[in-house]
């Protein structure tokens, strides 16, 4: 593994685009191998959130930086809430960003294998990717971003479009990745999950980050009264 | 039945000679200019799509007035630019087959451009999120996005097939109609029917619309299936 790119820090960060601002203030350090869930009501900026720190967008005031000081380090992927698959088989897909990287034909078809048979994928690999089931491909696209050996994976809402069997693969998956030693931030809906991935919880309310703690302090009794509405089930603005 | 589609059937049937060599021709300079408008047109409709710089917006509506360009001012163009006085005259290009693939490519450059624009800046859409994340900027997109949007782009590059096999200003212009050099299906047809040769007009008219009607089921045909295929 190349040189460690976490700590992640966000140091009083704006994301601002036409002068309103979306999320501000957020000041917070992603640490490595921790699994950090990202809460909040909907329009609470969470996936702004997560797409900033993955560098999809970039701060309007404040400083975001990576521990090994590159811009926008490699190793890092994204789980879509609805991945976009390439117009390719299951394979083609795997090796789309092992090229981008630069890998030689023959690491790729390696890597390739190796990931198909990880993920059970080995019997669709020349199946276009487009045709798989809703719960497949979410695995494929965790599988893609698997694949490029990433430090860090950032998961938006990944099973909340599946039902409860493909949730639970993907959680598991989740779960793996995370001992493998690979720090993952996932945004959720889902309480349950939350309590079940989370050690730490990020809990933004209107483009602000108002808690951040471990998980199980959080679930035990917020310090907000938005933190411990949205727990309450309330309706919140 | 002693008329013109009766003819017409003997010349097809029998492989006559200046009928072969007229479709020949026809499909040569048709072909040429659509291989050369697409190595042109894809990239740039492409870069079109992704890339942001003044003018783009100017650049994007004369591309899409110059797909209704009339064949005849095409022709026009080149023959001025092909023309003994004009900047390329010592090539001595005019009325020869290269000069009616540089008027066709004309013709069929603005559909490449317009449709691959079109085409890339909806695949942009969905897939712009996923690509940076992985790791593609916009330069790298390109081919992806290309790739991707093969099939419908298929029916962009058989459009502009269709318009430059079916006109006859352009190359009538810049070819001069010469037997057995120039000649192409339009303008033989031109030339026949208007000297009452009804039987080969109609011969080259029935070729003409078979190739057509092959060629667009045939691209219907790989939509289909790349639609069940590709999803």
């Amino acid at each position: 593994m190349s040189a460690p790119i976490l700590p992640l820090s966000l140091e009083d960060v704006t994301y601002a685009p036409r002068g309103a601002a979306l999320l501000s203030g957020l000041t917070l350090r992603v640490e490595a191998g921790r699994r950090l869930i990202v809460m909040g009501a909907n329009g609470a900026g969470k996936s702004l959130f997560l797409r900033l720190c993955h560098g999809l967008i970039d701060p309007s005031a404040g400083r975001r930086f990576w521990a090994s000081g590159e811009p926008r380090p490699e190793a890092q992927a994204m789980v879509f809430q609805r991945p976009v698959l390439l117009r390719r088989s299951v394979a083609a897909n795997l090796d789309y960003p092992l090229a981008l990287r630069g890998l030689a034909r023959a690491a790729r078809r390696e890597a390739v294998a190796l990931t198909l048979d990880r993920f059970g994928l080995a019997a669709m690999a020349d199946r276009p990717a487009r045709l798989l089931s809703g719960g497949e491909q979410q695995r494929l696209a965790l599988a893609r971003a698997w694949a490029i050996r990433p430090q860090v994976l950032f998961l938006d809402e990944p099973t909340s479009a599946l039902d409860p069997a493909a949730t639970r693969i993907i959680e598991e998956m989740v779960a793996r990745f995370s001992d493998e030693g690979i720090t993952i931030v996932m945004t959720t809906h889902d309480l349950g999950q939350a309590r079940r991935l989370g050690q730490d919880v990020a809990f933004l309310h209107r483009g602000r980050l108002i808690e951040h703690r471990p998980a199980a302090d959080f679930f035990a009794g917020p310090e907000t009264p938005e933190a411990r509405a949205f727990l309450a089930g309330d309706l919140i603005w | 039945m002693d008329g013109p589609f009766a003819t017409a059937f003997t010349l097809i049937a029998s492989g006559d000679d200046a009928l072969l060599q007229i479709i020949g021709l026809s499909l040569r300079v048709t072909l040429g200019a659509v291989a050369i408008a697409c190595v042109i047109g894809l990239p740039l409709g492409a870069a079109l799509a992704l890339a942001r710089f003044p003018g783009r917006g100017a650049m994007i509506v004369v591309s899409n007035a110059l797909m209704g360009l009339p064949p005849v001012v095409a022709g026009l163009v080149v023959y001025l630019l092909l023309s003994r006085s004009g900047p390329l005259g010592p090539l001595a290009l005019l009325f020869t087959p290269t000069a009616m693939i540089m008027a066709q490519t004309l013709l069929i450059l603005p559909i490449v451009i317009s449709l691959t624009r079109s085409v890339v800046e909806d695949l942009w859409a969905e897939y712009r999120e996923q690509l940076l994340s992985l790791g593609a900027g916009r330069l790298r997109a390109v081919p992806t996005l290309l790739w991707d949007g093969r099939v419908s782009l298929l029916t962009g590059v058989l459009a502009g097939f269709g318009r430059a096999s079916a006109e006859v200003g352009a190359v009538l212009i810049v070819g001069g109609n010469i037997a057995g050099h120039t000649r192409t299906m339009t303008t033989a047809i031109t030339l026949e029917t208007s000297r009452g040769n009804l039987g080969l007009a109609v011969a080259l008219g029935i070729v003409l619309l078979t190739l057509t009607l092959t060629l667009n089921a045939l691209a219907w045909g790989v939509g289909q299936w790349a639609r069940g295929r590709l999803g």
